[in-house]
């Protein structure tokens, strides 16, 4: 039999190099903000956003009520930054005191969104097979219609309002995220982690309290960033619809609303509130893609 | 005879990721016909050097070569053109996991026609005829229907084989086999091994990774042992089984628990102070008779379990199995994959409700009653599984994990229960640090200790364990199982120990239930069963054990002497 002896490099001869896939890493600080980029912007639109609408005098110190006719339709420049609408109003003004509303609306939508769905993904994962069956049915139903014309027909019901926004957007939203409630429970339900909780002798509230709620939430933070945006998006088409905040109101879909009878004689009017809606829901599309990533162990 | 030329040739062979070297140093030869075995437990870096054979060490990763001849080729500095033509077609790679290997949506066919096709041989309708050949070859029943099937239709065997058969396709002088056999059962390993000792045979040269010393035992010509990126010893089979130098690979022969007694230890001892060897919580002596009438902590008698499934009867998972498990004692349960072992444990946890006999606990009724009425009886009764991430809270720390098995899930905070959590993380072995640390980034073995704290803190008289050491290097599986050998003696406790490793089982076990397809086939005193089966399934389970020295070379070729191919066989000197 041959046994190799100790091959030993022979001291001349170069080593050789072979990379596979030569990618290696570049510690260079531009690099790493070269990655991070869609994050950091997003981090920033957001951030600006936030500030808008805890502080709304500190960016726009122009009142967005304030009217003055003989500056109507001003184009976006020196005076007015982001140009003036019919009544001579500010748009940036109007934009920045809008976001407390359009932002609130949004967050609160998700909230009633995610709420319902987490009772209702609770029951049919963990209340048995008829609930199971009976929830699933009421979703199909809520599935069947279009979302718009849920939260028409609820706003039919219920009249215009804030508030009835928020319920109607939020009931349109809740289908989709009570699903994948449901089926996150139903796979933690049958998981080896249970198993082992069950063993050790624990109550069937006891593991959905302690073990399978509070991992079935964690990935619902992804989801609500990414709901956000989605349900600013919502809110703005039923203020665009006129079933939202009414008219005087600096409201981005309302102002979309009040700038489209004017579309070719004063595109930033309709074009400024518009950016607004896309930046922040693109923004909080970003964030949670990174935020879904950074949670896949 | 002139020296043949050999298929593979390393020297000083160095791959390291983003700086951080994990093979240093490594020189191997292998001959045609040869087979070198590379034994290493998890990191020793012995998969990486089989991977950079073939130009896939992967991203990040920089190889250095004093030389590298891949099948007459020199492999430094190959484009990824030139690897391509090189794989396949000069070396063929098997993987542990066929299932992943192969393509679920592709025939297996189809995918041994690949390697064909892409290499150019042949017309279609001789690729087919030549899919037909090599899947026969590879002894798979029926070929001609296998290459029409899917790998989910296959068995896992069956899928190694097809895996095989796609390396072999284009008659490659060097095989390079990476845990071929690990995730398999006992028979069926067996049967793979002899596959590949029979393409050995043929001609081919063998590069064959495992963790497991037995494993390979059986094939090997040399063996090469890994440690930290480093081989810490090379030699024949012979002398590195019979005369180790190295006191790694002596600590890795010792890990194989095959033909040891019960209760010698399989790791060296470690540290922390061992309990002295009077067995204060053992009733009975380990061989000797059970005193007088002992009531049995867990029995069953009569355990029934089918599964419905759609447009059949349903699968009869279980029918009629009966034990007793008595205090202190080991009761082993062996079994292939599907024999029922599983949802036998499962009725003995009352997880499952068994369709028809009964369980009961310190002589009362456990199964068949509502939870809530098992619930406060919970604590008696512990459990241990195979893969113990998986039955951890992945928000929990260890420490978090334990407090909640201490306070009956009251408190998730550690500071309430800290004497208690260190003594646990200590009677297993775990550093009292390791509280804090958070299950996912301890080691397997550091996983399956914690799992068995947190199985301690009721305070359980019995424990079942399922496959516990099934997912671990043989190393950490002697070291775990020490370990339960270890609690057993100081505490008292009775196990129920499932594997489908019949070496651990009849290390670990008194008595033996031996399962197949259901049913109890054999059962006894441990020794009694293994050393004078009765039933056929045994002999088998025992005749396909991997086994240690004494090295029986000559049973091999008497197994091989009956094979076609075995005549045309170039022997190596």
């Amino acid at each position: 039999m041959s046994i190799p002896g100790p091959i030993l490099p022979t001291a001349g001869s170069p080593l050789a190099v072979q990379k596979p896939h030569a990618r290696r890493r570049d510690p260079s600080v531009a690099r790493w903000l070269a990655a991070r980029l869609p994050l950091i912007v997003s981090a920033v639109v957001l951030l600006f956003f936030a500030l808008a609408a805890i502080a709304p005098f500190l960016l726009a110190p122009v009142d967005p009520l304030a009217i003055n006719p003989a500056q109507a339709f001003s184009a976006p420049g020196a005076g007015h930054l982001l140009g003036t609408d019919e009544s001579g109003r500010d748009i940036y003004s109007r934009i920045i005191h809008g976001a407390r509303p359009s932002l609130l609306i949004g967050a609160a939508a998700t909230a009633v969104g995610l709420g319902l769905a987490l009772v209702l993904g609770t029951i049919a994962g963990f209340g048995g097979r008829w609930l199971d069956f009976g929830v699933g049915r009421v979703l199909e139903v809520l599935f069947a219609l279009p979302g718009l014309l849920l939260a028409l027909v609820f706003i039919a019901l219920a009249g215009p309002g804030v508030s009835t926004t928020v319920i109607a957007v939020g009931l349109t939203t809740a289908p989709g995220y009570a699903r994948m409630i449901r089926a996150q429970i139903i796979a933690l339900r049958t998981s080896p982690m249970v198993e082992a909780a069950t063993v050790l002798g624990r109550s069937r509230t006891r593991i959905l309290t302690i073990h399978i709620l509070p991992n079935a939430l964690a990935p619902l933070a992804v989801l609500a960033t990414l709901g956000l945006g989605q349900a600013i998006l919502w809110a703005a088409s039923l203020s665009f619809l006129g079933l939202g905040a009414p008219p005087p109101a600096p409201e981005w879909g309302t102002m979309l609303s009040s700038g489209r009878t004017y579309l070719s004689l004063a595109w930033w009017m309709t074009f400024f509130p518009g950016l607004a809606i896309v930046l922040v829901a693109a923004a909080a599309t970003v964030l949670s893609r990174s935020l879904k990533s950074a949670d896949g162990r | 005879m002139s020296a043949p030329e050999p298929v593979l040739r390393v020297a000083n062979l160095n791959v390291s990721f983003s700086g951080t070297p994990v093979v240093r140093g490594v020189s191997f030869t292998v001959n045609p016909g040869e087979c070198l075995a590379v034994v290493g437990e998890s990191g020793s870096g012995k998969s990486v050097t089989a991977r950079s054979l073939l130009g896939l060490a992967g991203p990040g990763s920089l190889v250095r070569a004093g030389t590298l001849d891949v099948a007459g080729h020199d492999a430094r500095n190959l484009s990824q053109r030139r690897w391509r033509a090189l794989r396949g077609k000069q070396v063929g790679f098997i993987l542990q996991d066929a299932l992943t290997s192969l393509d679920p949506l592709r025939t297996v066919g189809k995918e041994i026609d690949d390697a064909l096709r892409v290499h150019s041989k042949g017309t279609g309708a001789e690729r087919a005829a030549r899919v037909i050949e090599l899947l026969h070859a590879v002894g798979l029943d029926d070929p001609v229907r296998r290459a029409s099937q899917r790998s989910g239709e296959l068995s896992g065997g069956m899928r190694q084989r097809a895996l095989i058969a796609s390396a072999i396709a284009l008659n490659p002088a060097l095989i390079i086999a990476d845990e071929p056999t690990t995730a398999l059962d006992a028979t069926i390993a067996a049967s793979v091994m002899n596959l590949l000792g029979r393409l050995r045979q043929a001609g081919s040269g063998m590069l064959l990774i495992s963790h497991d010393l037995a494993a390979v035992a059986r094939v090997a010509d040399s063996i090469a042992v890994m440690q930290s990126g480093h081989i810490v010893e090379h030699g024949p089979r012979e002398q590195v089984l019979n005369d180790p130098q190295h006191p790694y690979t002596r600590a890795l022969l010792a890990a194989v628990p095959a033909g040891k007694p019960r209760f010698t230890r399989l790791s060296p001892a470690r540290d922390a102070p061992t309990p002295s060897n009077s067995q204060p919580g053992r009733p009975a002596a380990p061989n000797g008779q059970p005193a007088a009438v002992v009531q049995p902590l867990l029995s069953a008698r009569g355990l029934a379990k089918t599964f419905p499934l759609a447009k059949t009867a349903g699968f009869r998972a279980v029918g009629n199995v009966g034990f007793d498990l008595l205090p202190g004692r080991t009761l082993g349960v062996v079994g292939e994959s599907g024999s029922g072992k599983t949802t036998t444990a499962r009725m003995a946890l009352g997880l499952l409700t068994p369709d028809t006999g009964t369980v009961k606990l310190f002589g009362e009724q456990w199964s068949s009653i509502p939870e809530s009425a098992r619930r406060t009886r919970r604590s008696s009764l512990g459990a241990i599984y195979q893969d113990p991430l998986s039955s951890f809270d992945p928000r929990l720390s260890a420490g978090a994990m334990l407090a909640d098995a201490l306070s009956l899930g009251a408190t998730r905070n550690p500071r309430a229960h800290a004497a208690e959590i260190t003594d646990l993380l200590q009677m297993v072995g775990l550093d009292v640090e390791m509280a804090a640390r958070h299950p996912a980034t301890l080691s397997g073995g550091q996983r399956q200790r914690l799992a068995i704290a947190r199985a301690l803190a009721p305070k359980p008289r019995v424990l079942i364990c399922d496959e516990p050491v099934s997912a671990l290097d043989v190393s950490i599986q002697a070291q775990v199982l020490d370990l339960l050998d270890e609690l057993q003696r100081r505490l008292g406790l009775s196990y129920l120990f499932i594997s489908h490793d019949l070496s651990v089982v009849r290390h670990m076990s008194d008595e033996v239930l031996v399962m197949r397809a259901g049913e109890v086939v054999e059962s006894g005193a441990t020794e009694a069963v293994f050393t004078n089966p009765v039933h056929e399934y045994t002999r088998t389970l025992l005749a396909a054990a991997p086994v240690l020295p004494p090295v029986r070379r000559v049973s091999l070729d008497a197994m091989l002497a009956g094979h076609p191919e075995a005549g045309k066989i170039e022997r190596q000197p």
